[in-house]
């Protein structure tokens, strides 16, 4: 089976307090610490073992720039055979549509059978996977945390829905799969695993090397457009107990006894 | 005039509640426009949903299919593009359902897509002034979408306040004529239901929630402790289960238990909506978190910016000698 696997470099919000920049229009990305998007672990996990059990090979990619081949020979350092760049100027401003348009065209230059992303990344839209699948008007399953081969034509997908409840399916070949976390343990990545594949030649390509029109995508081809980013004012929020942890834990304990909670 | 339509879910012939909260959110967007709720289903739970929109919402459209009898994305995606007009607003809920269908159908229509919306600022032109959040609800951002072509939307359920269901005296009108070729790549085959764990959550007044601040498999030992000297349970976070410490049914939010304690102790849990969607019944919240900033202080009644790993075991120290 050949598995495409989009994955994304993205500010670590377990490493980050975000902070704003100056101007207020932007997070203050000075000292930022990025990772590769927690959910795409999972999808990369899940494409390295589906590829064990039947053979074939995984593809990572990613739209970026520069700084984003880390997060591809990361999943490379994981299993992943190959790994493709999607870099351009031109790209710089695309919405989800955009990007989902910028994957397609090199989705449609190969051969998958099976195509995953993470359920979100950090904009937390979970938007890309199902606009690449009806562009090329593949099947799509979103949220998906189990998936069983039936043959080489079909697949059985389960989809975390409300409740914790999971709602089975079955879907033919080729299709996109938005993943889950949760579906696998994926494995741990330790420095010597990076070092084999630090000289591994990963492509890059551009608009013209995917023949897109440079207008459709980027902030040219843009539908939808961030103007700024803000910390909502929420009113008084939590009371919040200071002191020593003795005063803390007594003033918490009165608290405690007066709503129901000791 | 701008024409929004509102997808409304259901399950067992019972509208969801967002079905309330979309006229509200349409409201924001043009106060002017007119406002139609799409239902699609089959038989007689089709027919009372539709009956019971039809007292909020001016106009209703029904499309009865067996293929729809259950709301598989790719089926009500092919419906929807052949019963929406293509210059239309599309509200969808923000749910497992919402991201399903959302994104390929803005593409088929060729219309600008916005997700997990919060709140609307208005329309200048043809541009449609929104908020939403992104890196788990730990910034906000304004984003504008061109909806001259059109738009699909999905607003997240509880964002806006809803409307008294009333008597609208609105009208049906059966499109299922309309609806098209729906035929589907994907099968529906059945839902599973959550396994019950060894406690239940849901029956328990005061939880003792652990989140990502816990680090360990080993610290979970800590949290147990707390709650065995408050009587209470311990419940969990996503990660928390995701990492395989913990039951699933221990996970409280949108994607776990939906849980109403008298009071809910969430430790080194940062609060993301899809957890504190499943926190109901207004509990008293008390929020422990090294990060000053976490989304969590901002729900949370009584907040101890520290380290829980420190702070548990001294709490539960104080509460054992009480």
């Amino acid at each position: 089976m050949e598995i495409l696997v989009c994955v994304k470099r993205v500010p670590d919000t377990a490493e980050n307090e975000f902070e704003l920049n100056g101007a207020g229009n932007d997070l203050d990305r000075d000292d930022l610490v990025y990772s590769v998007n927690e959910w795409d672990n999972y999808a990369v996990e899940e494409a390295i073992q589906m590829v064990d059990n039947a053979g074939g090979s995984v593809t990572v990619i990613t739209v970026g720039d520069d700084e984003s081949e880390e997060v591809l020979r990361r999943e490379m350092a994981m299993g992943a055979n190959n790994g493709v760049l999607l870099a351009d100027d031109a790209f710089e401003g695309s919405d989800g549509r955009g990007i989902a348009a910028i994957l397609k065209a090199e989705i449609e230059k190969g051969s998958y059978d099976l195509i995953l992303t993470g359920a979100q990344a950090d904009e937390g839209a979970g938007q890309v996977g199902g606009m690449v699948a009806a562009m090329l008007d593949y099947p799509y399953a979103s949220l998906v945390n189990k998936i069983d081969v039936i043959d080489d034509k079909n697949i059985k997908v389960g989809r975390e829905i409300e409740g914790g409840n999971q709602e089975m399916n079955e879907i033919a070949l080729p299709c996109v799969l938005s993943i889950q976390t949760g579906i696998n343990e994926p494995r741990y990545v330790g420095i010597r695993g990076i070092r084999k594949v630090a000289k591994v030649e990963i492509p890059v390509k551009g608009v013209s090397d995917l023949g897109l029109d440079a207008g459709s995508v980027g902030d040219a081809g843009a539908k939808t457009r961030r103007v700024d980013y803000f910390v909502p004012d929420m009113g008084d929020g939590a009371e919040m107990l200071e002191g020593s942890t003795d005063e803390i834990i007594g003033k918490l304990i009165e608290k405690l006894k007066a709503n129901g909670g000791l | 005039m701008t024409q929004i339509f509102a997808y409304i879910p259901f399950t067992n012939g019972q509208a969801e509640d967002v079905a309330l909260e979309f006229p509200a959110a349409a409201q924001k967007i043009d106060a002017g426009a007119t406002l139609t709720a799409v239902v699609t289903g089959a038989g007689s739970d089709l027919d009372s949903v539709a009956t019971e929109m039809a007292k909020i919402y001016g106009q209703v459209i029904k499309v009865d299919n067996e293929a729809l009898a259950y709301p598989n994305a790719e089926v009500v995606r092919k419906a929807l593009v052949n019963i929406i007009p293509n210059d239309a607003v599309l509200l969808v809920a923000h749910t497992t359902f919402g991201m399903d269908i959302g994104p390929g159908l803005s593409v088929k229509m060729d219309a600008a897509y916005a997700a997990d919306i919060i709140d609307f600022e208005g329309i200048e032109g043809t541009t449609l002034k929104m908020i939403r959040q992104e890196l788990g609800g730990a910034v906000s951002t304004h984003v504008t979408a061109d909806i001259a072509a059109g738009a699909v939307i999905t607003v997240r359920p509880g964002a806006f306040a809803p409307v008294d269901g009333g008597s609208a005296g609105g009208t049906i009108t059966d499109k299922s004529a309309d609806a098209g070729d729906l035929t589907s790549t994907r099968k529906f085959l059945e839902v599973v239901e959550a396994e019950a764990g060894d406690v239940d959550i849901t029956k328990s007044d005061v939880l003792v929630s652990v989140g990502r601040g816990i680090e360990d498999e080993e610290n979970i030992e800590v949290a147990q402790e707390l709650a065995a000297a408050m009587k209470a349970v311990v419940s969990c976070s996503r990660p928390i289960v995701d990492a395989k410490w913990l039951e699933k049914s221990r996970q409280v939010g949108t994607s776990g238990q939906t849980v109403k304690p008298k009071v809910y102790m969430a430790m080194g849990i940062s609060g993301s909506f899809q957890h504190m969607g499943g926190v109901k019944g207004n509990p008293f919240i008390v929020a422990v978190n090294k990060n000053p900033k976490a989304p969590i202080f901002q729900v949370a009644d009584v907040g101890i910016v520290t380290d829980i790993l420190e702070f548990m075991p001294e709490l539960t120290e104080a509460v054992s000698s009480l």
